[in-house]
């Protein structure tokens, strides 16, 4: 008989030792799933996690590892201060979408105009349509006691009707030949998110994750908000009585990660995407969910979880395309990965007791 | 002591948890149909030995035999199927619930609510608890719910009772029908454990008792040819000071309570009606009353979790109803919560960060909104020192101290911050006989520097023994405050309100 005893205090050991833990169960269990889809598991696991890092072409995906972690990242870190006080965002993609808009609106208001000025001003606009689109979920909780998860979520399939009138009306290329999607931002240079250092991938948006982990560190373990945010999620009522306002808490976590979401999708759309179109985004605000709670809703894990799932995609678009797997695969492979985070997690306030309690 | 009568045995029982022995070579045997108490202070292991017996923890060495057999349960389910009930001091039942979907929950195997309900009414009535089992819970007292959670045990017809510190939400009268009750399943050979520190309950109680320091036995006797303060001493292991104090003066009038009315912010709370009443600097006001008669919610509206009319409540002349916590407590009044874990403290949290949690403004634990952790750490080793808060350190979890220990740390922590005026709801409950004293001398001491004091409580030797003046609470109304000089324990009772189905019930326990 197996049974869990309730730890009487978290196992410092075990927060550290869960996330290998799941990475490792992951590998086993994709392993046996690609093999039972007719593919070698060791070469599968091999493309998705050796070869990005260190095979051939590791030049050119490493770079790619910076580019697509870096709005995980800076979204996760956003959602993790409101996870942290029970606060749910879990629209992201929607405030990410919003921020590519009104940035990219911004850059192409000025269009050709070119100054410095330009890109700074995108920044601020992106970083502000992400805030505003997380205002609604937010004030409509702290006036009328909506719940925020389905208020934020189903704001994501607004902001992508939104997206796709933009792309077709208003912000589309009007020396386009009538194709969807704005003028491409990447070759406006007042406007451009290109790499700093040529074949880096490192961009704007990697400073300013980066900037973020080290500032949600600073928040959350220096600052009394910070503290508040945490006692809010340990222990509601005792937050209260330390004086915390759970409305002002709301709206500066909600407010927080809408305007780093932002952030990610104009800078996304200015960089790698290039321009406004109707499907840009591909997820990463959900996907950033699954970071946040990856690195435990700790900055410093946030950064290691965000480097990770962005290694999965790559080294997952790689095993698509040289070993034929399903894109349905690397999903479920993704979904394994959190799942054996979840279970594992048990051991860090649980412990496991074999076999009956004898007494000697 | 023949070991053939014995019903439950424990030889040599040891448990160890990392840092501590919370249990060393505990002997005892308890004989059926006789009421054995268990005495020790918080931390003596009293907890961990009965939640070994109950199936709850596994003990590392030694025997427990229930009926001369061997008896190592591995569960409560196991535990009470063989026979072993237990009644904790904090009730798990749920309020919107009715009395008899309550008692359900707790069953293997349930039969009809209507067949159920038969055999509550049986049962209640039987031993003098009467309960309808078709109220729900939320709208019981707490020595009704107590009754509910005593009535789900005796459906289970059991053979060992263990009741954890039962008395701590009954008033004086409530009190003598639970021990009508136990005195008459003890003749009907039920053997009970009976976990208390109240030693005058114990006396009048139970026909013996082992009484727990640290970990080991350090006596058995027969409580009622020992005084109180013999039993006292025993368990502490050195001698006990009352707390003291002088006559005090009145001040002048620092809190002004007027026409304090408020909903409660809890479904199956107390509305507070038209409260009033003033407090001079120096004086310490009781005020008493059964749980659920508004409490919670009048230390809400003191400290400022609720807010009120700005004119209902005024500190020196200023209202302040309007404000949060951290503006009160910016004025100085301050407040200490009856839940210490999860109100008064954040549990998972370290004692630095607690320290925090009340102690930003006046102790200037922050600088432009930066923590200084530095300085959080110096007032948490402050209080854990001036207060005799036993732990390794600041860096511990609040959760990981027991009730009394953390219980001094919260009320210290609001006393070393020379409040104007201190609020506490049951500063000492479930807190052993040292710890209380101590909480109530520094409560004492504190007024004497000239701070106002309420106290609110449910124990009333405490009130009788703090107050200046006395109150009590219920169903929302504060009776105006008297003296609590000369007023006797009988008439308190009756003022507290917890008389209305007393008749019945001493009638149905005859």
């Amino acid at each position: 008989m197996i049974a869990l005893v309730r730890r009487p205090a978290p196992s410092r050991l075990w927060t550290v030792l869960t996330p290998p833990l799941a990475v490792l169960a992951t590998m086993v269990a994709g392993g046996l799933m690609f093999a039972a889809l007719g593919k070698d598991p060791v070469l599968a696991i091999r493309t998705i996690f050796w070869d990005p890092l260190f095979g051939e072409f590791a030049f050119y995906y490493r770079g790619q590892l910076l580019v697509k972690a870096a709005p995980l990242i800076l979204i996760a870190i956003g959602l993790s201060l409101g996870f942290r006080a029970g606060i749910w965002n879990i629209g992201a993609e929607g405030q990410y979408i919003l921020g590519a808009i009104t940035g990219g609106a911004v850059g192409l208001a000025f269009y050709p105009l070119d100054s410095w000025i330009v890109f700074p001003l995108m920044v601020v606009a992106g970083a502000f349509g992400g805030f505003l689109w997380a205002m609604i979920p937010a004030l409509l909780k702290v006036k009328f006691r909506t719940n925020e998860i389905l208020v934020s979520l189903l704001l994501v399939y607004v902001a992508e009707q939104l997206l796709a009138y933009m792309a077709l009306g208003p912000l589309k290329n009007p020396e386009g030949q009538g194709f969807p999607g704005s003028r491409n931002l990447s070759q406006y240079d007042a406007a451009a998110n290109n790499e700093l250092i040529a074949g880096s991938g490192m961009h704007w948006g990697v400073v300013a994750a980066f900037i973020a982990v080290i500032a949600a560190y600073v928040l959350l373990n220096r600052h009394l908000t910070g503290y508040h945010i945490r006692l809010t999620g340990q222990a509601p009522r005792a937050a209260r009585f330390a004086g915390v306002n759970p409305n002002l808490l709301t709206i500066f976590c909600l407010g927080t990660s809408g305007a780093l979401a932002g952030l990610a999708g104009l800078f996304e759309v200015a960089g790698p995407a290039g321009q406004i179109s109707i499907d840009f985004n591909v997820g990463y605000g959900f996907t950033a969910i699954i970071v946040a709670f990856l690195g435990r809703l700790h900055p410093v894990g946030i950064l290691l979880a965000g480097l990770l799932m962005a290694l999965t995609y790559i080294g997952g678009e790689a095993a698509q395309s040289q070993l034929g797997l399903p894109a349905a695969a690397i999903q479920a492979f993704q979904g394994m990965l959190l799942f054996f985070l979840l279970a594992v997690d048990m051991l860090t306030n649980y412990r496991l007791r074999f076999g009956r309690a004898q007494v000697a | 002591m023949s070991g053939a009568a014995d019903l439950l045995r424990i030889e040599g029982l040891t448990k160890a948890f990392p840092g501590v022995v919370a249990n060393d070579d505990v002997s005892f045997a308890v004989p059926a149909g006789r009421i054995h108490a268990l005495l020790g202070e918080n931390g003596a292991g009293k907890s961990t030995l009965v939640k070994m017996i109950y199936g709850l923890v596994a003990p590392d060495k030694g025997r427990m035999q229930l009926h001369g057999r061997d008896f190592a349960p591995t569960s409560p389910h196991e535990a009470r199927s063989s026979g072993v009930a237990m009644v904790f001091q904090h009730f798990s039942l749920f309020d919107a619930l009715d009395v008899a979907e309550n008692v359900a929950l707790g069953m293997e195997t349930p039969p009809s609510q209507r067949q159920l309900a038969r055999r509550i009414r049986e049962v209640s009535e039987a031993y003098g608890l009467p309960l309808d089992p078709t109220r729900l819970v939320g709208e019981l007292s707490a020595g009704e719910r107590q009754r509910v959670e005593i009535v789900r045990c005796l459906l289970q017809d059991p053979q060992l009772l263990i009741m954890d510190e039962p008395t701590s939400v009954l008033t004086p009268q409530e009190v003598e029908i639970l021990f009508s009750t136990l005195r008459k399943l003890a003749a009907e050979g039920t053997a009970i454990l009976y976990i208390s520190h109240k030693l005058e309950e114990i006396r009048a109680l139970c026909d013996s008792a082992t009484i727990l320091r640290q970990g080991q036995v350090v006596a058995t006797c027969t409580p009622s040819e020992k005084s109180a303060r013999e039993l006292a001493e025993l368990m502490v292991g050195a001698t006990l000071h009352t707390p003291s104090r002088e006559p005090q003066e009145g001040g002048e009038v620092v809190l002004r309570i007027h026409d304090l009315s408020m909903r409660s912010a809890n479904p199956f709370g107390t509305a507070l009606k038209d409260i009033d009443f003033e407090l001079r600097a120096g004086e310490v006001l009781g005020i008493g009353g059964v749980a659920g008669n508004g409490q919670d919610e009048l230390l809400a509206a003191l400290s400022g979790e609720a807010r009120v009319a700005a004119e209902a409540v005024t500190l020196k002349g200023r209202p302040v109803g309007q404000m949060g916590p951290t503006a009160r407590r910016a004025l100085g009044l301050l407040a200490a919560p009856e839940e210490r874990l999860g109100h008064a403290a954040a549990p998972d949290m370290s004692l630095t960060e607690n320290a925090v949690l009340t102690g930003t403004v006046r102790e200037g634990l922050t600088r432009h909104g930066f923590l200084d952790w530095g300085k959080a750490r110096g007032f948490a080793e402050q209080v854990i020192e001036r207060f005799d808060v036993r732990t390794p350190g600041p860096g511990q979890a609040a959760r990981s101290l027991s009730g009394g220990n953390l219980q001094k740390f919260v009320i210290g922590r609001e006393i070393l911050q020379r409040p104007e005026v201190l609020v506490v709801n049951q500063p000492t409950w479930g807190v052993d006989a040292s710890a209380a004293a101590a909480i109530r001398q520094a409560l004492l001491d504190l007024a004497a520097n000239g701070t106002a004091v309420v106290v609110i409580s449910q124990d009333l030797d405490e009130l009788m023994e703090i107050s200046d003046r006395f109150a009590a609470l219920n169903e929302g109304r504060l009776a105006a405050p008297r003296p609590a000089k000369g007023l006797g324990i009988e008439e308190i009772g009756l003022m507290m309100g917890g008389a209305h189905d007393l008749d019945t019930a001493a009638r149905a326990a005859e």
